[in-house]
């Protein structure tokens, strides 16, 4: 059933939206969170085949015993103090009981009532420069669930599947839930405050080198919250929590979404149903999940299995003499440094590039030319395809390929082409190219060669040449760069003709 | 004498997925009533000083490194699974949403 949406000015006319966040982030310790079995956001052990990274915990197999992770707990506390949150004291975990097979133990390990950070705020900038203070309720610690495939069924979908697969891969991965108080004001820059605040997130989380904060593989996710209220009404309205937004873009289409839904329905006279909602990636619309039910009852009750976290205060302090620059700082550094004008560095910002030019130029490129790859032809071919340009190159082999031309084994036009096989799977640059046979030809003879041949072909050229009107070379250079398919270094060829021309 | 009725005892054994008979539910509605009682009277003694203690033993930071242990094979993962297609569990379809 297709959603009857309210233009978006008018919903801000009539409503003001609410939002609230809740980000998990994935740890990338090398191990999970209460047991010794390997971690699949640990880059080490990513391509793991299913269920290969499970132990008796992660199995939920009687008689195995949760035991805490303390990089996990050093990294929970880190992210809470970038985060300006107060580190608890005494933090202990709690069992959050529900049967759903991806959580074998039949309850998450997470926390309730004593989470190991609390009260905090992160200051996100916007694209025209205004800055946002985001109110952060809450970061605890708690465990990942397994993954579920479901198999059958006429259309794939869930409802009607015949079975379905776990892998508990996944299961006992540590996590960071990191949840928002109610924000207010953001009125119609809603939608990008929400994007900006989960960048934000991601930028923390990249700084401090906790987790690789890959949405698309699900590293960082993001439940949004939104409510709308009458203008002039103090009462929250109802909220509906979009949950599946895999992507920053989506974030921000999402609140949108909600925010035209929602409007619809309460101008109508209708009422907003407390509820999950899925977020469609392709057809850019929410859909109804389950309704809150008593299946929500989670029976929270102290995990007795495990005793309290109670971070020392030197060990706090030692982590915060260790913070990285918030991001608001960090971006006016990397501006500086690069030597950005303010468009070029705000086309990086909203493309969402920050982190994939940083660490192009950390890999070794110039800042304009780690710049012009990603806003330019990545970024070209990321919206082609609707997808994040960070899933279509590594930031390492887009270094590699603007090395590729410095050294002048390639040319621009070769570069793209060896672009594309990156971007097709084929490997890294040097490989593509080795694989297409993608090499500027040097060699002086050939070169030569094709431009006798070329002058040869166009004797009118040639005399124009021979007269003084040197533009007119432009002709035979084509027609040699043709021949060469496009492999010579232009530049060359255009000194060869002058050169030959006047033979 | 608390009030647990047998709705609550009935909602309960739904939440954790126990059948219970008409019998255990009048069992249990007596005897969880006499727990939430021994519960109350500790709470009468113990004043706003004493901290909730979710734990008998007085042990804080047992913490383990982040070294990688053993794995299961997956002979052993599967060992106790009713149903498994070599490389992941199979179970009923699941009619809710993945989480």
């Amino acid at each position: 059933m297709k959603d009857r949406l309210m233009d978006f000015d008018e919903a801000l006319e009539r409503f003001e939206p609410v939002m609230g966040f809740e980000v998990h982030v994935e740890l990338g310790t090398r191990t999970k969170m209460f047991s010794a079995a390997p971690n699949p956001a640990h880059p080490d052990f990513h391509d793991a085949e299913p269920n290969t990274l499970v132990d008796p915990l992660s199995l939920g197999l009687p008689g195995s015993l949760p035991v805490v992770n303390e990089q996990a707990v050093r990294y929970s506390i880190a992210l809470g103090l970038a985060l300006n949150c107060e580190i608890a004291t005494s933090s202990r975990f709690a069992r959050k009981n529900y049967f759903y097979p991806d959580t074998p133990k039949n309850y998450q390990i997470s926390q309730y009532d004593e989470p190991i950070a609390f009260e905090g705020s992160v200051e996100v900038e916007l694209a025209d420069g205004r800055r946002v203070t985001i109110p952060i309720e809450r970061a605890h610690m708690e465990e990942d669930a397994g993954k579920l495939t479901h198999v059958g069924g006429a259309t794939g979908r869930i409802q009607g599947a015949e079975y379905s697969l776990v892998d508990y891969n996944r299961a006992g991965v540590p996590l960071v839930e990191i949840v928002t108080k109610p924000i207010f004001g953001g009125e119609r820059s809603a939608p990008e405050i929400a994007k900006a605040y989960v960048a934000t997130i991601r930028d923390i989380v990249l700084s401090l080198g906790i987790s690789e904060a890959r949405m698309e593989r699900g590293n960082l996710r993001c439940d949004a919250n939104v409510s709308l209220r009458p203008r002039g009404q103090e009462a929250l309205g109802t909220r509906t929590e979009t949950k599946n937004v895999n992507s920053m873009r989506s974030v921000e289409r999402a609140v949108r979404y909600e925010i035209q839904r929602q409007a619809a329905i309460l101008a109508a006279g209708g009422t907003i149903v407390q509820e999950t909602r899925h977020w469609h990636e392709d057809t850019g619309t929410t859909s109804p999940g389950r309704p809150k039910s008593d299946a929500d009852d989670y029976r929270y009750f102290p995990e007795p299995d495990l005793l309290p976290v109670a971070p020392s205060r030197e060990l706090v302090e030692e982590l915060r003499a260790q913070l990285p620059e918030q991001p608001v700082a960090r971006r006016r550094r990397l501006k500086a440094e690069w030597g950005f004008a303010d468009l070029e560095f705000q086309d990086v910002v909203n493309g969402d590039m920050l982190h994939l030019v940083e660490a192009t130029v950390g890999a070794g490129a110039a800042p304009q030319a780690a710049r012009k790859w990603w806003t330019g032809e990545i970024a070209r071919v990321a919206n082609e395809r609707g997808v994040e340009a960070s899933t279509l190159v590594e930031p390492a082999h887009v270094a590699e390929l603007q090395r590729l031309i410095d050294e002048g084994t390639l040319t621009d036009r070769l570069a793209r082409q060896a672009l594309e096989g990156v971007m097709a799977g084929e490997g890294s640059p040097s490989e593509v190219a080795a694989a297409r046979g993608l090499q500027v030809v040097t060699d002086e003879s050939a070169l030569v060669a094709a431009v006798d041949e070329a002058l040869a072909a166009q004797p009118d050229v040639l005399q124009k040449i021979r007269d003084g009107k040197v533009q007119a070379a432009g002709a035979v250079i084509g027609a040699v760069m043709k021949a060469m398919r496009g492999q010579a270094d232009a530049a060359r060829v255009r000194a060869i003709v002058l050169d030959r021309a006047q033979a | 004498m608390s009030e647990i009725t047998r709705e609550e005892v009935q909602h309960l054994a739904g939440l954790a997925r126990i059948a219970l008979t008409d019998d255990e539910v009048t069992s249990l509605t007596t005897e969880l009533s006499a727990i939430v009682d021994a519960i109350a009277t500790v709470r009468e003694i113990a004043g706003d000083d004493v901290p909730a203690t979710s734990h008998p033993v007085p042990l804080t930071n047992v913490l383990r490194a982040d070294v990688v242990g053993d794995t299961l094979a997956h002979e052993q993962t599967f060992a106790g699974a009713p149903s498994h297609d070599g490389e992941r569990f199979r179970v009923s379809a699941i009619l809710g949403e993945e989480q």
